[in-house]
């Protein structure tokens, strides 16, 4: 069983973000790091192939992006996985960015492909459907659970207000969230060196028009100073919730 | 040429957050001068099927089937598929909860449709088409053209109010192919009597600063009379006082409530990044120097588990009064 795992290079939660001309993020300074979601898919893949008793011989990770983005990928390669792939393209939108994958992966045969939810930079959580749709192979959303029961799998997907457990043939994406492993795993020291010599290759993009244009970009408005109310004086504080924000 | 409006039910039953999506597409349809179709699939009566003609839905097309109990993202892919071209959609306007997401995604493929995901309020232009959509996680805004002829809009629950209209709504049954579902559903575990947190227009949250989930009593009373649900930040879900169903945040669930209370919650960003989209939010941390107080739009620097009991005795009275 080969395991896929999509990788987002986003700036780091912490990031000030600055847009210089308004036009598209500044990228000085900023700290790139996998996609939070994308980190938790690709530490439940190595948990699923170091489980003696699970069919799986290898975890893949793929990007979309240019040179900037392959430490990223070495970080992924010494967190476990075993050999990685950069579209050579900048990723412009969703849609752009898993017709890319879907060429690179289509004739790899991957049983499994993962990936996270949802971005932090562009925050639109379509690119996993996306990708199934344009492999033609099922998908499963908000994936908080993912067991292998021989060559069997078993998901849990949370629905409004609770779960439901599905079984689904492979090959499939699963769209996965929080709950699907429980901390992202750091890289140790070997797997740093181990990763130095673990195959990252190039694949050549493939002409994709995006369908969506990222035109400008802006800060919100400084939000007003928050109106300190007194401990004692809750009272000041209910009237101010039913009279001047009316949300009460 | 229409507005196409994906109704989703849940056990036959649509929500307030239905009913937001279909005041939403009668607005774009306004705009780009056209009419509204809902596709409503699974099984619902007529009763509840009509009350989407309250919020401005011309037409109702209901798609039943045997195959329809539980989500397969391809089937329900397909049948909206085919009713967006049936009815000849030029926007497409799906929720933005974990279906919308499911089927959105697979449906911009399908149509080759250009998506403007988690909106928070209409476009802001149709010539060329633009949406605003929040970026980096709730830290920047980016306008966004959307190029092909046909759009695929996700919404963000609760952030668009209800428009109620005089009821001309036709209901119709709408013959689509279903394909046979791949994903097969073994087992179901719902919560009943909550309300949930997606759903809930308040949200009473606490944070590593009420010490121990035996405080939790604090937080669900003043929910109890708010009519509220329950959240908490993630260093409580981690350690394991609150299930991770409630954590808020950027890697737990995005919500945007009209009031958020956050309750010895110290304000990280990836916590902030998950309920900035509140319309009001209210702090309370014995620390003054919280980063809280810079998001919050009211604060009270003090121990929440005194303030907190004050705040729902205070609520009690103002709402017998």
């Amino acid at each position: 069983m080969k395991i896929l795992v999509c990788l987002g290079n986003v700036p780091d939660t912490t990031t000030k973000v600055k847009f210089g001309d308004g036009k598209a993020l500044d990228k000085t300074g900023v700290q790139w790091i996998i996609n939070p979601w994308d980190e938790l898919a690709l530490t439940r893949a190595m948990e699923l192939k170091e489980d003696a008793g699970n069919p799986v011989n290898s975890v893949t990770v793929i990007t979309v992006g240019g040179k900037d983005a392959e430490p990223t990928m070495r970080k992924a390669l010494a967190i476990g996985a075993d050999d990685a792939i950069r579209v050579d393209a900048e990723p412009v939108d969703a849609f752009s960015v898993a017709a890319q994958i879907a060429e690179a992966v289509k004739d790899k045969n991957f049983d499994i492909i993962l990936s996270g939810i949802e971005s932090s930079d562009y925050n639109g959580s379509m690119m996993g459907g996306m990708l199934a749709e344009f492999l033609e192979i099922p998908s499963v959303s908000a994936v908080s659970g993912l067991e292998l029961k021989g060559s069997e799998v078993e998901l849990t997907r949370d629905i409004d207000g609770g779960k439901e457990q599905v079984t689904v043939s492979a090959p499939f994406v699963a769209v996965v969230q929080k709950g699907i492993a429980k901390e992202p795993r750091i890289a140790a020291m070997r797997g740093i060196m181990m990763a130095r010599k673990k195959p990252l290759n190039v694949v050549p993009v493939t002409p994709v028009e995006p369908l969506a244009d990222y035109v400008s970009f802006e800060l919100p408005q400084p939000k007003p100073p928050c109106k300190m109310v007194d401990a004692e004086n809750v009272v000041s504080l209910v009237e101010l919730l039913q009279n001047e924000a009316k949300v009460l | 040429m229409s507005v196409l409006v994906y109704t989703e039910n849940w056990d036959g039953k649509f929500k307030k957050a239905t009913f937001e999506l279909v005041s939403y597409a009668a607005k774009v349809a306004e705009m780009i001068g056209s009419t509204v179709s809902a596709v409503s699939i699974g099984k619902v009566d007529e009763t509840e099927l009509g009350k989407l003609g309250n919020y401005g839905a011309d037409k109702i097309l209901k798609v039943e089937s045997e195959n329809l109990k539980s989500l397969d993202n391809q089937v329900y892919t397909d049948i909206l598929a085919q009713a967006a071209v049936a009815e000849g959609a030029q926007v497409i306007i799906i929720s933005h909860n974990n279906t919308g997401k499911a089927v959105a995604s697979r449906l911009s493929v399908r149509l080759k449709a250009a998506v403007g995901a988690g909106l928070i309020k209409l476009p802001v232009s149709t010539e060329p088409f633009t949406v605003c959509k929040k970026v980096f996680s709730g830290k920047a805004f980016a306008n966004v053209v959307l190029k092909t002829d046909v759009k695929v809009l996700t919404l963000t629950q609760n952030s668009f109010e209800l428009v109620e209209t005089e009821n001309k709504a036709s209901v119709e049954s709408f013959a689509a192919e279903v394909g046979e579902p791949k994903t097969v559903v073994k087992d179901v575990q719902k919560q009943t009597g909550k309300i949930l947190l997606t759903d809930a227009e308040i949200v009473v949250s606490g944070g590593r600063g009420m010490k121990s989930s035996d405080n939790w009593g604090v937080i669900e009373e003043l929910a109890g009379v708010l009519e509220a649900a329950t959240a908490c930040s993630r260093p409580v879900s981690d350690e394991g006082w609150r299930p991770h169903e409630e954590h808020t945040g950027q890697t737990g669930k995005i919500i945007a409530p009209n009031l958020y209370i956050a309750a010895g919650i110290s304000g990280a960003i990836q916590h902030m990044a998950g309920i900035s989209s509140s319309k009001c939010i209210v702090a309370i941390n014995t620390d003054s120097d919280a980063p809280v107080f810079e998001y919050a739009d009211y604060g009270i620097v003090g121990d929440a588990l005194k303030v907190l009991p004050a705040l729902t005795n205070a609520v009690k009275e103002a709402k017998n009064k």
